[in-house]
């Protein structure tokens, strides 16, 4: 029973990360259809910060959060006007090829500056270690990891349904065509988001550092499991994103765990099944 | 080039099914440039100081690629797991070879079966899905297959590959050796009939009934093509050439492993694809012979950052040539022509 839980616990903590990583690319595919693999270079870059600011700096880890989610904020912007608006409106097929390309070179660029090993960083006291809760036994840091990652998805979901940037987003998810004929800023409104989930994923990237593993092929490894969350739960829906990362986190966990010889079949399996059952994804609404 | 002149009065039935029969024949001609290309490809052969077996790879990367360019560059369909078909073709090839079917040539055809049935079976179901969708589920397919095949230890050997593969000599008269030779003839051989195969489909009204469906789905089904029968077939056909060209990398190298079928190489060949131009055939060659040289060329200079430098390739060539080399030499030539 205990174990159950654990890997339950587990698997909560990890589907959060993915969650906090895959959300901005949710976004950006429901509001422009726009499908960017270099997320997962975003979370590699922020999980780079964290390394440099804790390890090189000396500075606490909580400080390095923060700075990881802007200094990505802000690079993700500086590539969405650089390179990406000028895909908008492409085919998938493109978006994937010019996406995939930058995911290449930025392993390359990683293993130049940092090498190809895994990146060591010291935690501090209070998020290291173990500590027991209703019986349990539970890392502290991944107690940390499932609360930050519940609190940040209340922000996003309130911040979608009650702030007026919120209702312009979702205004041009809807229908990005009848919103700029309101008069809305769809462009400023897009870069925005950008900024803001490219954060996120660097934020997620900072919070994986330590649990996953930070090394020059980090966005090829989660790459995929980013895609799945986004199409299974369906692209432009929070909830979905939420669902589909959790189950996802859970569903590897309890994989590796207990039916460690099939490896990633059932994820593919349950990913193919949903696709060929709902293509626009769980919650995603049918056209 | 791909439309049909439909203006001119036809007088009677005989008059107008002669003039289609014309159409084909015209379009099926074969021009000085692609003759100049083949020759190209038995000439290299007696170049002296080429890499023969890099040679060899290029047909066969050229050859995995032609098979996508029928599915993509064709029809439309974008596929993320085409390795598959290629692994399923190369672990065909290799069984064969270790447990005692050993003649080439007809295991050739029996890896091409396999794949081509596999991919019958994909096709029926994976063409109710379009954009995001699909890319996900032959993404997926591909995992999974790469999944069971790397840990089927006992039977695939795993990482450690296939190991004790035989193939007879060619015909029982072409020893496959180790500078690659006879497996450059061999692979050149196969490529070019099943070039000529691919050639002729894609010339024929059943290619343009591809291109009709490429471009626009819905008018297609109203003039009453069998849409779904079509997607299923060419699928078969192209993960039949995916298969063959799977078999020949085993069969030249007698060996096959796990990357035979990774992720990787569904992105190496579309880029390959995307790199030479889709719906040309040549270009997927065009494109292998760009992709293969760059990459020896920059593994030497650089064997640790060489990805970079394809990773940049990608970037320029979907920002400036997003239609590939070939198509934008094509239209350069048409220019120079023209003045």
């Amino acid at each position: 029973m205990t174990s159950i839980a654990t890997v339950l616990f587990n698997g909560v903590a990890y589907g959060m990360l993915l969650f906090i990583m895959s959300v901005g690319l949710s976004v950006t595919l429901g509001m422009m259809n726009f499908v960017n693999l270099a997320q997962a270079s975003f979370s590699m870059f922020g999980g780079y910060i964290v390394v440099l600011v804790v390890q090189r700096l000396g500075l606490p880890f909580l400080v390095s959060l923060p700075i990881a989610f802007i200094i990505v904020g802000l690079f993700s912007i500086v590539i969405e006007r650089l390179v990406f608006r000028h895909f908008y409106g492409t085919d998938d097929l493109t978006q994937v090829l010019l996406t995939i390309g930058l995911v290449f070179m930025s392993i390359s660029t990683a293993s130049y500056f940092f090498g190809g090993t895994y990146q060591r960083i010291d935690m501090p006291a209070w998020l290291s270690g173990q500590r027991d809760i209703f019986g349990l036994t539970l890392e502290r840091y991944r107690i940390f990891i499932v609360v930050s990652g519940a609190i940040l998805s209340l922000v996003l979901i309130l911040g979608l349904e009650r702030t007026k940037l919120g209702g312009m987003v979702r205004a041009c998810v809807d229908n990005p065509r009848a919103a700029n004929g309101c008069g809305l800023n769809t462009q400023m409104i897009f870069a925005v988001t950008f900024a803001i989930g490219g954060g996120l994923a660097g934020l997620g990237g900072a919070l994986s550092a330590n649990l996953l593993g930070i090394d020059p092929n980090f966005p090829l490894r989660y790459l995929v499991y980013l895609l799945i969350i986004v199409s299974v739960g369906g692209m432009g829906t929070i909830g979905g994103t939420l669902i589909a990362a959790v189950t996802l986190g859970v569903a590897d966990v309890a994989g590796k765990y207990y039916f460690p010889s099939f490896g990633g079949f059932v994820i593919y399996a349950i990913t193919i099944a949903v696709m060929l059952w709902r293509p626009r994804g769980l919650l995603g609404r049918t056209a | 080039m791909t439309t049909l002149d439909t203006s001119a009065p036809a007088t009677g039935k005989e008059a107008a099914r002669a003039k289609f029969a014309g159409y084909f024949v015209g379009l099926s001609r074969w021009k000085i440039g692609e003759v100049l290309f083949w020759l190209a490809l038995v000439g290299a052969y007696f170049v002296p100081d080429m890499n023969i077996i890099l040679l060899g790879h290029i047909l066969i990367w050229g050859l995995f690629a032609m098979s996508l360019d029928l599915l993509l560059g064709y029809r439309g369909i974008p596929s993320l797991g085409h390795a598959g078909f290629f692994g399923i073709g190369a672990y065909a090839a290799g069984f064969l070879g270790k447990y005692g079917w050993t003649e080439p040539i007809s295991g050739l055809l029996f890896a091409m079966a396999i794949a081509g049935a596999v991919g019958l079976v994909t096709g029926r179901f994976v063409q109710r899905v379009h954009g995001v969708a699909l890319l996900m589920v032959t993404l997926s397919l591909n995992l999974i297959l790469y999944d069971a095949v790397h840990r089927a230890t006992d039977v695939t050997g795993g990482d450690d590959g296939l190991q004790g593969i035989v193939i007879d000599p060619v015909l029982g008269l072409f020893r496959f050796d180790i500078f690659g030779k006879t497996a450059y003839w061999y692979a050149l051989i196969v490529t070019f009939l099943l070039f000529l195969v691919a050639r002729a489909l894609v010339k024929s009204p059943f290619g343009l009934s591809l291109l009709g469906a490429r471009e626009n789905t819905r008018r297609m089904i109203m003039l009453g093509a069998p849409i779904e029968r079509d997607v299923s077939f060419v699928f078969a056909i192209s993960a039949a050439l995916a298969g063959a060209a799977g078999a020949l990398l085993t069969q030249t190298t007698q060996f096959v492993a796990p990357s035979a079928l990774s992720f990787d190489r569904s992105a190496d060949v579309l880029v390959i694809l995307i790199i030479g131009g889709t719906a040309r055939l040549y270009g997927a060659f065009i494109g292998a012979i760009i992709f293969l040289f760059m990459r020896d060329w920059l593994a030497a200079l650089s064997p640790v950052y060489w990805y970079f430098w394809i990773g940049l390739l990608l970037v320029i060539v979907v920002s400036f040539f997003r239609r590939g080399v070939l198509p934008t030499l094509e239209t350069l030539l048409q220019r120079l022509r023209a003045r």
